[in-house]
This record gives structure tokens, sequence and C-alpha cells, in this order.
């Protein structure tokens, strides 16, 4: 009699499971096919959903993304959104999320893409990216960018994204009581640095903050040794093949780059840039060389001021030149939501989009005619910088200048390079990884 | 007739009803486990090292790239003395410790929760935890400083005993060692609760009987507990060596690659070569290479598991 009780029980609960299996089947089908229902419809229709993807979970970048998607809900109000951000350093994961989606044919409506190599080489090239040639003209926005970024953005004479944002990363930002203190200048070339570096260390300073726990602030110093010594030209040239990765003038960048390394501080691997940076904020160090999100991270994370704590400078011999990231937002082939999501991007591309977006976000914006007034005191001073550069260079480090695949090798042999400073390894890796493009 | 009657009933309906129950793990397991496997084992043969499949089939290419790769060889010989060092620190000091608790002291069960309560934490709030206490620069550290003293921890980029092999120098990598410490932190509860529950089933009468032969304790202990323990010893190293082969969280939170790659491990490898790199068949060939690693040691114990059944 027991026995038999507990097989029933046995077969109540194999029963159950089974309908839950088949229900959460079939819900999930009810789900996807209720979800083309909507999303087929033409732009402004009634349950539209904007996808919008990106990296953008931390303080700052956060508050534009969401002032942003604000913004267009008020213009659009018949669109919804939806706010798919994956949060992880540097969008790490959320670049794993994105690759293993559009190669499901499950695009994002649209996705966070850094302008150049990023996009280029694997969307644009895999044919999973639509030309907004169109767009651009119906936008009356050619002009509205510098040339450079448009090129940046662009392949074989097709644009291929937005940019929102600009962000600078051949800048030193030093203490300025420590400079004070010591009386010596800034430094404006390689001669400089090292003579000051030589006395701040004599004065018990470390003149150089990195922290290579992720190995990309070291190849951004790299990346600016390269800029300064190979000029804008040159150091596209490299990446389109016209430059050799053992010409002279690299492996003079090389030695340089392990020059500026003896003067680190000694705990490097154990720090992120933000703990570098608060080295400098401290007045342990004197400088460190970082994109100019740090300015974000002293004046709202440490709360000091521009141009009286903390100072900016180009890097050595890269006056004029802006090593430029730019976050742009593209339109995948096969969305069902074109004429929303093209929505979306228009606002994206407007004065009023850039600028409620990018002084939340500390960047500036990617039009040059932008209202200045909105920005702080070095936000207006990048963005004339910006408007006025000389040129344009896209940064190796933030993946516009090389496909992902070259800049995971290069960190690498950067990584090995800053304890073994073996300048010929370094240099044959830099060779062996271009034969990626 | 009566024939098909008697096979109709080759199950009886437990067994059907076991069955049924089975299949669909079954079924799961060999699609999700097995049947990823294999895609795994196909990739790594392919050409995929794009954001675009290319499934045309390279041979052995990426293992050759591997292994003449100086990052994946500082990888093995990483995991190589990380795993050595762990199981060897975990299993002297589980049964250490699993021995003093069995004297039958005051407190026991407090002690055990301690030695067992770091077991409750994932490996990334180890990790987390540990890179806060062994940081050059803060805590501990600062207050040593004081004293003239700078330990670097785990951002040591000295190897120990180092002799040159091919590229890579070939001995214990110095900040290895704080990883050792933070897992074993980590793992000896584990071995502490199954070395005590050995002890605790060997019968006193054993004991009494040799003391009465005159045996002095240390040779009750290597000549009769020891040896009885060896199946114990045996499941330790089994269930530490796949971790630490696998080791992900820990060394990510913790140290990430190191410097000159001196605390990177296959695991780390294959992330980032595989979601920042994009070179998704040289991830794959990693993850093969951890898997037969891993086989090395899980197979021998199944087999010998086997023989002991039949």
């Amino acid at each position: 009699m027991k026995g038999e009780d507990k097989l029933k029980k046995i077969w109540v609960l194999a029963v159950l499971m089974m309908t839950a299996l088949i229900f959460a089947a079939c819900s999930s089908d009810d789900a996807a096919s209720s979800d083309e229902g909507s999303d087929s419809g033409e732009g402004g229709e009634e349950g539209t959903t904007v996808e919008i993807f990106s990296w953008w979970t931390g303080a700052g970048e956060e508050d534009g993304l969401l002032a942003l998607i604000d913004l267009f809900k008020e213009k659009h109000p018949d669109i919804e959104v939806e706010n798919a951000a994956v949060a992880g350093g540097a969008g790490t994961n959320a670049k794993a999320v994105l690759a293993s989606r559009m190669q499901g044919d499950d695009p994002p409506s649209t996705f966070q893409v850094h302008g150049g190599e990023e996009l280029n080489a694997s969307w644009v090239a895999a044919g999973k990216m639509q030309p907004l040639n169109d767009f651009y003209e119906e936008n009356d926005l050619m002009d509205k960018f510098p040339e450079d970024l448009i090129d940046l953005v662009s392949d074989d004479g097709n644009i291929y994204s937005v940019p929102v944002n600009i962000h600078r990363s051949n800048v030193i930002f030093y203490n300025k009581a420590v400079f004070e203190e010591n009386g010596i200048e800034v430094p404006k070339t390689f001669d400089e640095f090292f003579a000051v570096a030589d006395e701040l260390e004599a004065a018990g300073v470390t003149p150089l903050a990195l922290g290579d726990k992720n190995s990309w602030p070291a190849t951004q110093i790299l990346e600016n040794i390269l800029l300064a010594k190979l000029g804008p030209d040159d150091y596209k040239g490299l990446f389109s093949g016209d430059v050799a990765f053992d010409d002279p003038r690299v492996v003079e960048s090389v030695e340089t780059f392990g020059q500026m390394l003896d003067y680190m501080n000694d705990d490097h691997a154990s720090r992120v840039w933000q703990d570098a940076a608060q080295l400098v904020a401290e007045g342990e160090a004197a400088m460190t060389v970082m994109g100019d999100w740090a300015k974000g991270y002293f004046s709202n994370d440490l709360n000091l001021t521009v141009n009286e704590d903390f100072g900016y400078v180009t890097t050595p011999e890269t006056e004029g030149l802006f090593m430029v990231i730019t976050d742009t937002f593209g339109l995948p082939k096969g969305i069902e939501n074109e004429e929303a999501t093209k929505e979306f991007l228009k606002v994206l591309a407007s004065v009023e989009g850039q600028d409620t977006f990018n002084p939340l976000k500390g960047s500036i914006p990617a039009r040059v005619d932008a209202d200045e007034s909105k920005y702080d005191e070095y936000g207006k001073d990048a963005m004339d910088d910006f408007k006025n550069a000389d040129a344009l260079a896209p940064s190796i480090a933030h993946g516009s200048a090389a496909p992902e695949g070259f800049l995971t090798k290069m960190n690498q042999a950067v990584n090995i390079f800053v304890t073994q400073r073996d300048v010929d390894q370094l240099v044959n890796a830099l060779v062996n990884a271009s034969s990626e493009f | 007739m009566a024939t098909k009657q008697k096979t109709k009933q080759k199950f009886s309906k437990d067994q059907w009803l076991a069955i049924g129950f089975l299949a669909p793990s079954i079924l799961l397991i060999l699609v999700f486990v097995y049947g990823f496997i294999s895609w795994t084992g196909y990739v790594s043969l392919s050409n995929w090292n794009t954001i675009v499949p290319d499934f045309s089939f390279a041979g052995l290419k990426n293992y050759l790239y591997l292994f003449s790769d100086f990052r994946f060889q500082s990888d093995l010989r990483n995991m190589l003395f990380f795993t050595i060092l762990f199981i060897g620190a975990v299993i002297i000091l589980g049964l250490g410790l699993a021995i003093l608790l069995d004297k039958k002291i005051k407190g026991e069960s407090f002690f055990r929760n301690i030695f067992l309560f770091p077991m409750a934490l994932s490996f990334v709030v180890t990790g987390v935890v540990w890179q806060w206490l062994l940081n050059p620069s803060t805590g501990v550290n600062n207050f040593l400083k004081t004293f003239g003293i700078e330990p670097l921890w785990y951002t040591d980029t000295n190897i120990l005993a180092g002799f040159q092999w091919g590229q890579i120098e070939f001995g214990v990598p110095v900040a290895i060692l704080s990883i050792v410490v933070a897992s074993a932190w980590q793992m000896t509860g584990f071995a502490l609760a199954m070395y005590l529950a050995g002890l605790r089933g060997i019968p006193e009468e054993l004991r009494e009987a040799a003391r009465m032969d005159g045996a002095s304790e240390l040779q009750i202990y290597r000549k009769i507990i020891l040896p009885q323990l060896r199946p114990i010893t045996a499941s330790v190293v089994i269930m530490m060596a796949h971790i630490s082969l696998k080791i992900f969280d820990l060394i990510y939170a913790m140290t990430g690659p190191g410097a000159n790659f001196v605390t990177d491990v296959p695991g780390l490898y294959m992330f980032e070569t595989t979601f920042r790199g994009n070179y998704y068949a040289h991830g794959a060939a990693i993850a093969i290479i951890m898997l037969l690693a891993v086989a090395i040691f899980i197979v021998p114990y199944l087999w010998n598991n086997r023989r002991a059944d039949s």
C-alpha cells in the first residue's frame, strides 16, 4: 500500500514536471512570435521598440545614456526604448554578448562600437552593417563632423555609423602642486620629459604613474610615442601597410617607451588606471598618461579642480595632434524596426542629443557645431583642439586603428616587454601581428 | 505469444519509470556536454580566427601555434606549479588540521566551522579579498613599509630557481605563491572535513592494539592511520586537481594575467583570446587542451573506481 502511494506521488510529480516543461517551451514560443508581430510595424507605429546595446553602465556614462534616452522618448513617445546595456570593463563582456547575438542573427536595433577597425574589420567586413550614406545626406550631416572622423567610420566610401562622442587619449594629467613645489615646467618634448623625470625622481616623487594590471594603459603610452615619432600620416601608414612595423622609427619609439617605463611606479602591475591616477592625485606621482576620461575621474570621483589641483598637457611631441576614440552607433542588417532606429540615430546625431549626452559622460561632442557653453574648462579646451587639430589619429589601444586580433597580440607583446624590455622581441611581435591586416 | 509477452515485460514498471526520468537528462547531457565538447573540438581544428565564422579545416595549426606561443608556454608552466603547490598545500594543511582536531579538543565544532567557512565563498570574492590584503601599497603592507619591508606579493615578476627553457624561464613564479595562499585558504576546509571523516572512520581498537604491541604514536600514524587514509587523499587530489587546472575566477579577480604573464593560466588566456581577440579557433584549442589536462587526472581515477566496483 505504502509503496503504491509513493509510486503515485512520483507519477504526479513527473506529470507536473512534464507540463511545466511543455508550458515553458510554449510560452517562449509565444513571446517570440508576439515580438515579431510588434516589431514588424513601421517606425512610429504603436508598440515599436528600439533596443540600444552598449556597455555604458558606469557612473557618468550611464547618466549620459539615460538622459539621451529620455530626450528620445520626449520626441517619440510612441516608440519604446529597451536599454540593453551589458556591464563589464571596457566592453569586454558586452562585445562577447554582441558577437553571439550577431552570429545568431539576432542583432540589437543599434549598438555601441568604437569607430575605426573595431567597426570595419569585424561587423562591416562580416557584411552585417547597412551603409548610412543616405542617412547622412538626408540629415545634412556631412559637414557637421570633421572629415577625418567620417573617414574613420567609413569603409570603401560607405559610412557605417554615427559618432556620438569624442575622447582624446594623448593626454598627460599631472599634479600641479608637485610641479610647483619642485619648480619645474611640464614637459612638451621627450628630452624635456626625461630631464623632468630625473629631477622628480631626485625629489622622491614617482615621475610616471602607470596601472597596467590590464595592459592597455601601457599600450596607450606606446601608441602615443609612435604618433609622435612617425607623425600622423606614417602612423596611419602602419595600419594601411605603407609603413612597416620594423621601421627604424618604430624601433626608436619602442626604445623610448622602455626608457619612459624606467620612471614608473614599482607596483604598476597591481594597479588599474584609476589607481595610477590616484597616485597623481595624492602627489606620490607626478604624471600619468591617460585618455581624458581620467578628467572625469579626477573631478567627479576625487573632487579635484581642473587647472588648480591637476593640469593636463598633450603627450610629448603630439601637440596639435588628436588621438581620437569615438563611440558610434550603426545600423545592423536584418533588424525589423529600421525606421524607428533611424529616428534614434537622428537624435544621437543632433546637436541637442550630443549636448545632452556628452557633458554627463565627460566626453566632447563629435559634431563641431555643438554648444561650448555646456562643457567645463577641460571640455572647451578639448573641443577647440578637436576643431583645430592638424590631424586626427585613430587609437590602437581602443580598437580604432587596428582589428581586435592585432590589439590582443599587441597587448600581449607589451605586457611581456614591460618586464623583459626586449626591444627586438616587441618589434618582431608587432611585425608578426600586423600580418592580420 | 508467450515469448512476446516476455519481451514486453523485460522492464518492470519501476525500471520504465527510471528510464523515463533519466532520459531527458541523458539527452540533455548528450547534447549540451558531449555535443558541445565535440563542437569545440571541431572549431579548434578550423580557421575561425576572426569574427566571421570560417570552418575550413586547419588541421593542428591552432595547437602548433599555441605551443610555440610565449604566453601559452608560460600558462602551462604556471598551471603545473600552481597545481602541484596548491594540491600539496591543501593536503598537508588539511591533514595536519584534521589530526589536530581529531585529538578531541575543546570547541572542536567551532574550529571545524572556522576552517570550513571560506568554502562558502565564491572564488571571485576570495580573489578580491586577497587582492586587498596583499596589495603592495595598502593595509598591512603600509605597516610593513615603516620597517623597510616592501613585499611585492603578487606583482613580483621573479621566477624562483628558473632556467631558460625555450622562450620561457622555467621555475616557480613568486607571484603564483600568493595565489596558492588564497586558494589554499579557501579549499583547506574541504580536505580537513574529508580527512576528519576518514580519521573518525578508523576504529579505536586498531590504535589500541598497536599501542599494546608497543608502537609509538608516530609509528601508529605512519604505519596504520595514514595508509588507511589513502582513498581519501585520492579523492582530495582529484577534486583539487580539476579546480586548479580549470581555475579562472580567482586569478581573474586577484591578479589577471600578471606582468610577463607570471600568473596567467590557460583559462584566462582562453577567455581573452576568444572574447577579446575573436580568435575562436585558438580559444577552442585551449579549451580542449584544458579538458585533456583534467582527463589525465580523472580518467585513471574513474578506471580505478570501475575496477574496484566490479
